[in-house]
């Protein structure tokens, strides 16, 4: 009877696909903001503005990886705006859909955002209000989660190959090339989840001796997640191991394999955050799995947005600009700018992160 | 509390017989209607305060977008309540026309043609609520979390993991545009609120109908012997209800412009909630439409001007359980009043001035 | 809706007796119709796919029941008094978080101190609703729908973005939905014993057969001198420990909390309740066959997931049996009513 959630790590989509993220979002909310100043015009020394109204939008609120790519604490969005002298404030719905992140953007809007950085939970839905939005010369950015017709740029965390590709390749090391295994997806409706199975497949290929015989849907939910990880086992005695793509299913499931039967027989890996981690690692239900730094990711596209608000950049393809501590960027084709390669964790590094 | 709201109206001075006349001059002072319509104006007024777009063309107009279906579906909920039972599958009834709507547009299926299959659908899934209700017997609280279930699973297959989104411009607009000469204030779900608003008030409150409704809910034994046809009315107004979700559904799909499985999921308990806030009693025969449309603008304001005010967002479910209190415990102010007087006789003399304040302030039609 | 749905029975007369027998025997027949559906339910499943009767499966359904089996005991003690509690997914959810916090802030702190303040945060908040209810006489449907919102927004003002995580909990405490004797989980096993003593409770003590009383008939049950208020508000509290216990043991077998546990177990935890058969509006039902509604929900879902099913169906297929047991249920009911109506009749002339 659970309902369906959308999951929440929605990930990039391919970049050839893309999926630009524009859209509103909205809720209210929790806000950093920026140091005292300043008149919305004035310029700082990098030219960039400084005083602006920015609103980082994630998909809902009480989400901890949208907090780590959002707050100060650690470094995220909301620490990049401060930094640059901005007025940032984090809202969002509290449901990740498209209804309950809608009004907030609009609020958002009414109450003078210069910029809107949005995680958007729906690739169209949200259009019509982004579109106004961009209409009244405020600056749309999309990150994790694109609405590509009605953004100005989408800050993709890592390309949806380069993670398909991984996740396929870290199982295929633990299992020597051979076996049964299978996907716990989010849901089922989910671009992200279903841009990256489709090249986990396409990886897939090239080790013949390895065999996908089952996707499944826990919704990012942690007891249909569990449910459906109960299933498999079942259903495939022979399976042997789980590739999981989001961070409340690789969860759920490392919670039903971490026990001395299933324990180092069924490999499992996918995106998670380090701490969800640590334990599975330690004690060896987990070897390794993948994810980016979502801090950076928020920083990116805090960094991002000012660049566009400023009119030091107008995001078309080829224009350069330098986001802080990360270095500089360069925008790719379809308006949109690559964080990077996932990064991989595993027992020798999993503990210097802490997120 | 609501009841320290109206006894603010109220001047401190008159005595119990004060107070008598002053309910016989003006009883909608008394009515809970009165009350909201106070917190109604006080939400306006600190929303306004706190942000000067909290009242412009443009904020109602989002609004009204936000929340013009759960208002809709609140109407025959309104009268389904009133007449005794409960909807829980509106939200359900929703996401199933949103679906459908998805699915046969995308097997190329005319728009019209579209329409007639979604309103037999929702007669169909009110039909079958109302009947399993009247001819079984069986209890509209199981009956409609059984159905809300149900409707969201035939959601699921019809969809599956699919989302519908290539809905033609025209039907998209109607969902997110104004309607011309209202100043852009105005959403065509707003619209259809307030016409419907208008009919069902008629038909509650000025028809044979709409009183039987009210007797079936104050006492079904009495209404039966009346000769009230319970079980028709009771089966038509579920069909009503399936059909005016059902149609809800088709508005919530243009304004997302996405017609996916989990559309609407959810919705039931805040259109409970916001019938309840606008003055039903959950036990039947008693409310008015007027209640309903009050409870819409306390519900949708107070969310509005949260957003506005940079006011916590995660906090705003305490905000709407709190209304949902605040009006239980307004209606049901008189009642606390006479057992207090019961119980306490010594008191009586001393507490006689604010309880009977309490009592009018709580009291209903 | 309570008027409507309140049938009082004819006045009883020196049949009593017998009908009371009657209605146990009913009672029997309707937690044998849900072991009998149960176990075709099984049967079929295991003929499809054998694999559903291993060690493995039997635990991971006996584990994933638990906690719905837990939840229904209390909330079938709010419904057989007339009553609802929607709040128990909200409670369970903000139980789940601050217990499981405790281990991360506090290292070291033994875990019984931990179930124990799941529990009194749990009891915490079903006194607050009992109150609530038999202290304002609000209808209950209104005011747990209210808590079901103030708590979850309570608890996601506490929680934030935060998420606690498996690394934090002691291996002792994850451990507790792993343990098995003889194949059989050890948690199953205290929540069956849970379980039989609410059963007894219900069954054998005065202030438990009141709650039958209440919910059958209040006017009546007031004018017999029950303390109505009383019992409707330990019903309450006894619901919100058991939602708060259950936090735990969500936080035990999940590993990782955050502010979304338990959101929307109130409608699964109804239908369970509906499902094993007891009434919605009072009077009547047995925990155990609540308990078995839930054992067979989660029996169906995890069929469906090991026959490979699309989990597309299971919503519709869910809200189908409910349809159908409340309506086997009605069946039932009218039947027995006019049995008791012969025999009082008979008994009469």
């Amino acid at each position: 009877m659970k309902l369906r959630q959308r999951a929440w790590l929605a990930l990039p989509v391919v970049a050839s696909v893309l999926l630009a993220a524009a859209c509103s979002s909205s809720s209210s909310s929790s806000s950093s903001s920026a140091p005292p100043a300043s008149s919305a015009s004035a310029s700082s020394s990098g030219g960039l503005k400084t005083g602006l109204k920015i609103f980082v939008i994630p998909k809902n609120l009480g989400n901890s990886y949208f907090t780590t790519a959002d707050s100060v604490k650690s470094g995220g969005a909301l620490a990049a705006l401060q930094a640059l002298g901005e007025i940032g404030a984090e809202t969002s719905g509290t449901t990740d859909t498209p209804s309950s992140q809608l009004p907030v953007i609009q609020a958002d809007i009414s109450k003078g955002a210069k910029a809107l950085i949005i995680s958007a939970t729906d690739p169209t839905a949200l259009c019509p209000t982004l579109e106004a939005a961009m209409k009244k010369g405020i600056v749309v950015v999309t990150y994790d989660s694109d609405a590509p017709t009605c953004r100005s740029l989408f800050i993709n965390q890592a390309s949806s190959q380069a993670i398909g590709d991984i996740e396929v390749d870290l199982l295929a090391k633990q299992l020597h090339d051979t076996g049964e295994i299978a996907i716990v997806s989010a849901s089922a409706d989910d671009t992200n989840q279903n841009a990256w199975i489709g090249y986990m497949k396409q990886e897939l290929t090239k080790y013949p001796n390895m065999k996908l015989v089952s996707t499944v849907y826990g919704n990012d939910d942690t007891a249909t997640s569990t449910q459906v990880t109960q299933g498999l086992l079942e259903q495939y005695p022979n399976l042997k191991g789980i590739i999981s793509p989001t961070t409340v299913g690789i969860a759920a499931a490392a919670a039903v394999l971490d026990t001395p039967k299933y324990r180092g027989k069924v490999a499992l890996t996918g995106l998670a955050t380090p701490d969800e981690m640590k334990k599975y690692v330690a004690d060896g239900t987990v070897v390794s799995f993948a994810l980016w730094d979502p801090a950076n990711l928020g920083y990116l596209a805090a960094y991002a947005a000012v660049e566009l608000a400023s009119g030091k950049i107008t995001g078309a393809a080829g224009q350069t600009f330098t986001a802080g501590k990360l270095g500089s960027f360069t925008v790719g084709p379809d308006n949109t700018v690559l964080l990077g390669p996932p990064y991989v964790f595993n027992s020798s590094n999993i503990n210097n992160f802490n997120f | 509390m609501a009841p320290d709201v109206d006894l603010a109206a109220v001047p401190p001075g008159p005595g119990p017989s004060g107070l008598e006349a002053l309910r016989a001059r003006a009883p909608w002072a008394f009515r809970w209607e009165a009350g909201l319509a106070l917190i109604v104006v006080i939400i306006g007024i600190i929303g306004t305060a706190a942000s000067p777009e909290f009242l412009t063309s443009n904020n109602l107009f989002n609004l009204g977008l936000s929340n013009g279906e759960i208002a809709i579906m609140a109407l025959p909920m309104t009268l389904i309540i009133i007449s005794g039972e409960i909807d829980l599958s509106v939200s359900s009834t929703l996401g199933m026309a949103s679906c459908l709507l998805g699915f046969l547009w995308a097997r190329g299926w005319p728009m019209i043609a579209i329409f007639v299959v979604i309103a037999l659908v929702g007669l169909a899934a009110g039909a079958l609520n109302g009947l399993l209700v009247t001819r079984v017997g069986l209890p509209s609280l199981a009956v409609t979390i059984g159905t809300l279930t149900l409707y969201a699973g035939v959601a699921e297959i019809l969809l599956g993991p699919n989302t519908v989104s290539n809905f033609p411009a025209a039907y998209t607009n109607l969902g997110v545009n104004a309607v011309p000469g209202t100043g852009g204030a105005i959403t065509y779900s707003t619209l259809i609120f307030a016409v419907l608003a208008v009919i069902f008030g008629v038909v509650l409150h000025a028809t044979p109908v709409g009183r039987s409704i009210f007797a079936m809910g104050a006492s079904p034994e009495a209404a039966l012997y009346a000769g009230i046809r319970v079980k028709r009315i009771k089966t038509l107004l579920f069909m009503v209800s399936g059909l005016v979700c059902s149609f809800a559904g088709v508005l919530y799909t243009f304004r997302l412009s996405t017609a996916v499985a989990n559309n609407g999921v959810g919705l039931e308990l805040d259109v409970v909630a916001i019938v309840l806030v606008g003055g039903i009693s959950i036990f039947g025969g008693q409310g008015s439409i007027p209640g309903v449309v009050l409870g819409v603008l306390a519900f949708a304001g107070i969310q509005n001007a949260l957003l506005l005010t940079n006011f916590n967002q995660e906090a705003s479910g305490v905000v709407a359980g709190g209304l949902l209190l605040l009006s239980v415990f307004g209606r049901n102010a008189a009642s606390y009043a006479s057992r207090l007087r019961a119980r306490v006789p010594a008191l009586r003399r001393r507490t006689e001035g604010p309880a009977a304040g309490q009592a009018a302030a709580g009291s209903q039609p | 809706m309570t008027p409507t749905l309140l049938r009082r029975e004819p006045p009883e007369t020196p049949a009593e007796a017998s009908s009371r027998r009657l209605t146990e025997r009913v009672f029997r027949i309707r937690e044998t119709g849900i072991v009998v559906v149960l176990a075709l339910f099984v049967a079929v499943t295991a003929g499809v796919q054998h694999r559903f009767l291993s060690d493995s499966n039997i635990q991971f359904v006996l584990v994933n029941t638990t906690i719905y089996a837990l939840l229904a005991l209390g909330e079938t003690m709010v419904v057989i008094s007339r009553n609802v509690d929607l709040s128990v997914g909200s409670v369970l959810g903000m139980s789940a978080y601050l217990s499981a916090n405790l281990f991360g802030e506090h290292p070291g702190i033994p875990i019984p101190l931990v179930f124990l303040v799941g529990l009194g945060i749990g009891a915490g908040w079903g006194i607050v609703n009992g109150l609530v209810v038999a202290g304002g006489r609000v209808p209950s449907l209104v005011v747990t729908l209210a808590s079901l919102y103030i708590i979850r927004g309570v608890d996601i003002l506490i929680v934030g973005g935060g998420m606690v995580t498996a690394n934090t909990l002691p291996g002792g405490f994850t451990g507790i939905p792993k343990a098995t004797v003889a194949g059989i989980p050890d948690l199953a096993i205290a929540v069956a014993v849970v379980i039989a003593a609410g059963a007894y409770y219900l069954r054998s003590y005065r202030s438990g057969r009141e709650l039958y009383a209440i919910g059958s008939n209040p006017e009546a049950a007031r004018l017999a001198g029950i303390p109505i208020g009383k019992r409707v508000l330990f019903a309450f509290a006894v619901s919100g420990a058991i939602a708060g216990v259950a936090g735990v043991l969500w936080a035990a077998q999940y590993g990782t909390v955050d502010s979304t546990a338990g959101t929307s177990y109130e409608l699964t935890v109804i239908t369970a309740v509906v499902v094993g058969g007891v009434a919605i509006f009072g009077g009547s039902g047995s925990v155990v066959g609540a308990a078995l509604g839930a054992l067979l929900l989660s029996t169906i879902n995890s069929a469906l997931y090991v026959l490979g099913i699309s989990d597309f169906w299971i919503q519709a297929i869910f809200g189908f049996m409910l349809l159908l047991a409340i309506t086997i249920d009605r069946i039932i009911s009218v039947k027995l009513t006019e049995a008791l109506r012969l025999r009082s009749n008979h008994g009469g002339t």
